[in-house]
């Protein structure tokens, strides 16, 4: 198994006839992802290199079952693109697009609650079950089948990590790329739960960075209700403090969102940390072994 | 986006929030004459993108037009807190009767906004969060019905009863502007009740939504106000990531987590040498960005030696080694450029590399080698 996305899974690309989108649909297709349609509004009819093209979503789903949407569309009109998805019972939207107001986020992430949609994104690489579907922009090649799930912040450094995973012979069943906007879909805490539901995965990576209090909060989880063990990694111990504004920040969150806290808050949580990509491939290969 | 207090307090006019009257000044006269105009008693506010103005002198009440003049010289000739200074607010001083504590601020782990009210003003908030959590009453909003009136109510219920309708008004007030300027925080530290029984702000932190700029043209137009470096702002109209730090190593990457991570790696090689900068390049970098972020990059004297650290996803190895060779035709390179390709076509681009046999550049393997080898020559260079 895997968690998010799997053989079975149906993909609609919004925006496929723009750059971005044909490259990755066809590249996500050459995966063995089913990549079944694409939507761009008024070009309807078309195809791209063989798969159909319809003005709408609900029309893809109607005729070719997607239940899941991969979103490149510009940023503003990216939630545009989401709630679309979501009122076409798409089960899972990745919006791979960065730049979306925070304030249009807010909005979706309320709206979806009321719906069975789930988001992963914005601003993220995507979800790859490596040899069984790719949705999104992560090489397919760095990665390979197994049984460590991943989850991340971060796109090129969550590519470093499965590479350094990958050298070593540890597969992966998902890798999780949950995007760095402060307001997002499918979190640590998310992602981390359905890894332990997941029979398939018997150990998570997760790579936080600096800002926010998503790993302090993913950290409470593990340590309360995970079986599965956990290795962690945070970027950011040399980051320079942010020039701060106001004080409802830190009032809100009562942390410091530091990388020194979240790596503190994890290891009190039981999770290990690696203080370098290389050193959490080796935690994970002997946490295995 | 951070607003300066004046730009706030604008934006506060706009949406009728009530404002002691106040004037901008630029110059040791200008403030002279805004005191004199404004009847003596004002306070002289340095302007500038950051909190605790208060605590570190940035913030002085006078009683003279040459007191104000000699403070906004003092606070324009110095700076505050490492950054230049190019404005004063100076501001009629009011009669103040009790300061509270207001904010509206985006809540990243609800994904929606936080309303909060204190009746502890003009005092360390955030210690009283810590130790009198009470203190603070907090109301969640639905981001798509906003601060509905009930819930001004609600908050403004908190504080005495002669400040409950002006603060539930202010309050609601402040809402518009965060609404309407697409703000991820707007926080009012302190809102006072005069003795006149007015409800007045006295404070303005306004951060704008920087991917909300598209819509706001006229907000986009007031980040001409505020210092930036010239290495910056060079990056910046390239479209590059770009913050200078103090380190001795240059650090050019892809994606701000590998980046993030790259700094980590140098400090922790233990050569006492440490990042110079933030460099992220983005996704799908060309060979002419490449090449401007290495010219960037090479015009910081501080730099010793030069870290590209690269892990190919959309952006492909080859075309980086291209921009590395054609940055190195353009500049000379004084210090020597440790490069590691990983990901997409990263065979071809380690093989451009060597073909070139440039003297300057030093091929690594794997990210911590690169990252060993940049701090152990920048630490040679220092020597």
């Amino acid at each position: 198994m895997s968690i998010l996305v799997d053989d079975g899974t149906s993909v609609v690309v919004a925006g496929i006839t723009g750059s971005e989108g044909t490259f990755h649909a066809l590249r996500n297709r050459a995966y063995g992802t089913h990549v079944v349609a694409g939507v761009t509004p008024g070009k309807g009819g078309q195809d791209v290199e063989g798969i159909p093209v319809f003005d709408t979503v609900a029309e893809a789903v109607e005729r070719t079952g997607a239940d899941t949407s991969l979103i490149f569309v510009p940023a503003r009109f990216a939630s545009e693109a989401i709630y679309e998805a979501a009122d076409a019972g798409i089960g899972l939207i990745v919006c791979i697009t960065e730049g979306i107001p925070v304030r249009d986020m807010a909005q979706v992430t309320a709206y979806l609650r009321g719906t069975g949609s789930s988001l992963v994104g914005p601003n993220c690489p995507g979800v790859i079950s490596p040899g069984r579907a790719n949705v999104g922009i992560i090489p397919g090649e760095i990665c390979s089948p197994g049984r460590v799930g991943l989850v991340s912040r971060s796109g090129t450094l969550t590519y470093q990590i499965v590479h350094e995973l990958t050298q070593r012979g540890i597969g992966q069943s998902t890798c999780v790329g949950m995007g760095g906007d402060p307001v997002h879909g499918v979190g640590f805490h998310e992602a981390l739960e359905r890894f332990e539901a997941d029979p398939e995965t018997d150990l998570v990576v997760m790579i936080g960075e600096i800002g926010g209090d998503d790993e302090e909060r993913a950290a409470a989880f593990i340590a309360g209700e995970m079986r599965t063990p956990v290795v962690g990694y945070i970027a950011g111990f040399t980051a320079p403090p942010g020039r701060r504004m106001g004080h409802a920040g830190a009032i809100i969150t009562g942390t410091s969102g530091t990388a020194q806290a979240k790596a503190e808050a994890l290891e009190a949580a039981g999770a290990r940390v690696g203080r370098t990509p290389t050193e959490v491939a080796e935690l994970v290969r002997d946490a295995l072994s | 986006m951070d607003l300066y207090e004046h730009q706030g307090k604008d934006l506060f006019e706009r949406h009728g929030i009530p404002l002691a009257e106040r004037i901008v000044a630029t110059t040791p006269e200008e403030a002279s004459d805004a005191a004199r105009k404004l009847g003596g008693g004002v306070a002289v506010k340095v302007q500038v993108q950051m909190g605790g103005r208060g605590k570190g002198g940035g913030v002085k009440l006078v009683h003279s037009a040459e007191e104000a003049s000699h403070e906004a010289a003092r606070m324009l000739d110095e700076g505050f807190g490492g950054t230049p200074v190019t404005a004063v607010l100076v501001e009629r001083l009011v009669d103040i009767g009790a300061q509270y504590y207001a904010a509206i601020s985006l809540d990243r782990g609800a994904g929606t906004y936080l309303a909060m009210v204190s009746n502890a003003g003009g005092v360390d908030i955030e210690e009283v969060a810590r130790t009198r959590p009470e203190a603070i009453r907090r109301v969640y909003l639905d981001a798509v019905r906003g601060l509905r009136t009930y819930q001004a109510r609600r908050l403004a219920g908190h504080l005495p009863v002669d400040a409950r309708e002006g603060a539930a008004d202010l309050l609601s007030r402040a809402y518009n502007v965060l609404a309407e300027a697409d703000a991820t925080l707007v926080e009012i530290n302190p809102f006072v009740l005069l003795r006149d029984g007015t409800v007045m702000a006295l404070d303005a932190k306004v951060t704008i939504d920087d991917n909300a700029l598209f819509r706001h043209p006229d907000l986009a137009q007031l980040a001409g106000a505020f210092p930036v470096d010239p290495i910056e702002r060079r990056a910046k109209e390239a479209g590059l990531q770009y913050l200078k730090l103090d380190g001795e190593v240059g650090i050019i990457g892809n994606g701000a987590g590998l980046v993030m991570s790259t700094l980590d790696l140098v400090k922790q090689a233990g050569a006492q040498a440490e990042a110079a900068n933030f460099l992220d390049v983005g996704g799908g970098a060309s060979a002419e960005v490449m090449a401007t972020s290495l010219e960037v990059i090479l015009s910081d004297p501080s730099v010793k030696s030069v870290l590209v650290n690269i892990f190919g996803g959309i952006t492909r190895c080859d075309l980086v080694a291209r921009g590395i060779l054609e940055a190195l035709e353009r500049v000379t390179p004084r210090v020597p450029i440790v490069v590691r390709l990983d990901g997409t076509n990263a065979e071809q681009g380690r093989r451009i590399l060597a073909e070139a046999d440039h003297p300057r550049i030093v091929p690594a393997e794997t990210m911590l080698d690169a990252a060993e080898l940049a701090a152990a020559l920048a630490h040679e260079g220092s020597t």
